[in-house]
């Protein structure tokens, strides 16, 4: 909690813009005894008012921010977060960036994503290491690659790159992969997607943060939103523990957080949240080039920059709102992971840890306006927000710039519940989450 | 390792059990009355309280649905009730 300490500084005007990152400067601070670096972003001092206040520091509230500023020239926005800005679900996830899904409508908004992450990191002159190391989904039995060769034929015609490969075609590229006689899940072929692939999920936060803050929005973090403030229906600025602030145009983008949120006006939604948890062992030299996801042990796995085997699986089967995990999720995603990795059985863990992620009945997120007028929520991305984070934002930046949908998004506003017009992912990309 | 207590059969581990929905939702009708948003109210909509809340899961292995009492953030379980008794007592799913 050091922001209290750092001194606050007044809002910086939008032409004091952003020092750029280059080899000279590099260069320049390298050579100096003591780098005189700025802070990526102020410590910003909230003011009294604001034309539009996002609730949540993570991935989707920061790149809501930057979008609103930069395709809609609104920049007199502020951030609120409850802790410092990406230690939610941003922080937490396994890094993984693909856009293999089923229905056209997941295909134009998750490869919407990858476009944008695929420039980002000179978009915003912040390396967030992306590294398109390709994205392999195994299949064991017949009817999984009869799944496979679906999903695959799906993301042809969708537009998106996504290859068949036979078993031996991906044992070569996964040689440690379980080849024992009596392996309960062999391999029986799968699908590559070479987009797909992994980015520093801390860099994508600080990057977009840095980049806003450019564009003079304010990030106020350990900001926690208690109430909204209404006036004749209307949302008019929110309640925080750091006073009130107003705003006629509210965007949220809180994850597990939006039910407890929307909860205080009235509203429901269709979101469950569950724990999700992640795990990282000691760093062993390179052996695994892509991410791996197997349809039969649903375990998931990479290998990071230092070395690290980072790997996840389902859901903890309980609902909760607390950011840890229970003991038999973690056996179940350890033993598929060994299943997989025999030879990964001699590592130590370093970390486990959970986030609490926003699950809704389809496997797609929220994205739309809800009863209350000026509010408007990003949500529901389950376990898959961070691959969205560049959409997300430019989609909820939209939406709260033009009060209408952009026509991405149009589909996944939460009228489908009424009309049934649901865009099921968990049926149609035979991914569980 | 959580324990949950089934009604029936008494005290079993966590991974016996699966969660439905919450408790406290009463289905709609008559059907031709009922609008589109309640209907979607009634089938997709949750409060997802923070704290103390009545959720009815099923005990897998003797088929039994029941309304467990528990806390969503502290993870604490406090009872486990048939959904016979439940009902006696008009349960919803605020808990008093």
């Amino acid at each position: 909690m050091p922001s209290e300490r750092q001194r606050e500084e007044p809002s910086r005007s939008a032409e004091n813009k952003m020092d750029n990152y280059h080899i000279g400067s590099l260069i320049t601070q390298g050579l100096k005894k003591k780098p005189s670096w700025k802070p990526a972003w102020r410590k910003a001092k909230a003011k009294p008012s604001y034309d539009v206040i996002i609730i949540g520091g993570g991935g989707h509230g920061l790149a809501t921010a930057y979008y609103l500023a930069k395709n809609h020239g609104i920049r007199n926005v502020a951030i609120l977060e409850k802790g410092p800005i990406g230690l939610g679900n941003t922080g937490r996830n396994t890094t993984t960036i693909r856009s293999n899904y089923f229905y056209p409508e997941s295909v134009a908004l998750y490869d919407l994503s990858l476009r944008l992450y695929e420039n980002l990191s000179k978009e915003l002159n912040f390396n967030i290491m992306f590294s398109q190391r390709g994205l392999m989904m195994v299949a064991h039995t017949p009817t999984q690659m009869e799944i496979c060769n679906r999903i695959a034929n799906a993301m042809v015609i969708n537009g998106v790159d996504g290859e068949l490969l036979s078993a031996r075609q991906v044992m070569e590229r996964i040689p440690l992969w379980n080849k024992k006689k009596d392996a309960r899940y062999k391999c029986h072929g799968g699908i590559l997607q070479k987009r797909g692939g992994v980015a520093r999920h801390d860099a994508v936060a600080w990057g977009y943060a840095r980049a806003a803050d450019g564009f003079g929005v304010d990030i106020i973090e350990n900001c926690m939103v208690e109430d909204f403030l209404l006036e004749a229906g209307r949302v008019k600025g929110v309640a925080t523990s750091k006073g009130e602030i107003r705003a006629d145009r509210i965007g949220i983008a809180a994850a597990g957080g939006t039910p407890y949120l929307v909860a205080k006006l009235g509203q429901n939604l269709p979101i469950l949240d569950y724990a999700l948890q992640a795990f990282v062992t000691e760093p062993i030299k390179p052996c695994l080039d892509l991410v791996v996801l197997s349809l039969g042990t649903g375990t998931y796995v990479l290998q990071s920059d230092k070395g690290e085997i980072v790997f996840g699986g389902g859901l903890d089967r309980v609902p909760t709102h607390t950011q840890r995990g229970n003991l038999p999720t973690q056996e179940t995603v350890v033993s598929g992971l060994l299943e997989m990795f025999p030879s990964l059985g001699q590592l130590k863990l370093l970390r486990q840890w959970a986030g609490v992620v926003d699950v809704v009945p389809d496997s797609s997120p929220l994205i739309g306006p809800i009863d209350t007028p000026g509010v408007y929520i990003n949500c529901g991305w389950g376990t898959g927000g961070f691959k969205a984070i560049p959409a997300g934002g430019w989609l909820l930046a939209h939406l709260i710039a033009k009060d209408e949908h952009h026509f991405i998004s149009e589909p996944f506003d939460l009228n489908r519940f009424n009309t049934g017009r649901l865009i099921d992912e968990a049926t149609g990309s035979g991914i569980a989450h | 390792m959580q324990i949950f207590e089934c009604p029936f059969c008494g005290k079993r581990n966590e991974t016996e059990f699966h969660f439905l929905t919450e408790a406290g939702k009463e289905r709609p009708e008559p059907a031709e009355e009922v609008s589109d948003s309640r209907w979607a109210e009634y089938l997709y909509l949750h409060k997802s309280p923070r704290g103390k809340t009545n959720e009815i899961w099923v005990h897998i292995p003797c088929g039994e649905f029941f309304i467990l009492q528990r806390d969503t953030v502290t993870r604490e379980v406090y009872q486990s009730i048939s959904l016979q008794d439940y009902r006696m007592e008009g349960g919803t799913n605020q808990t008093k």
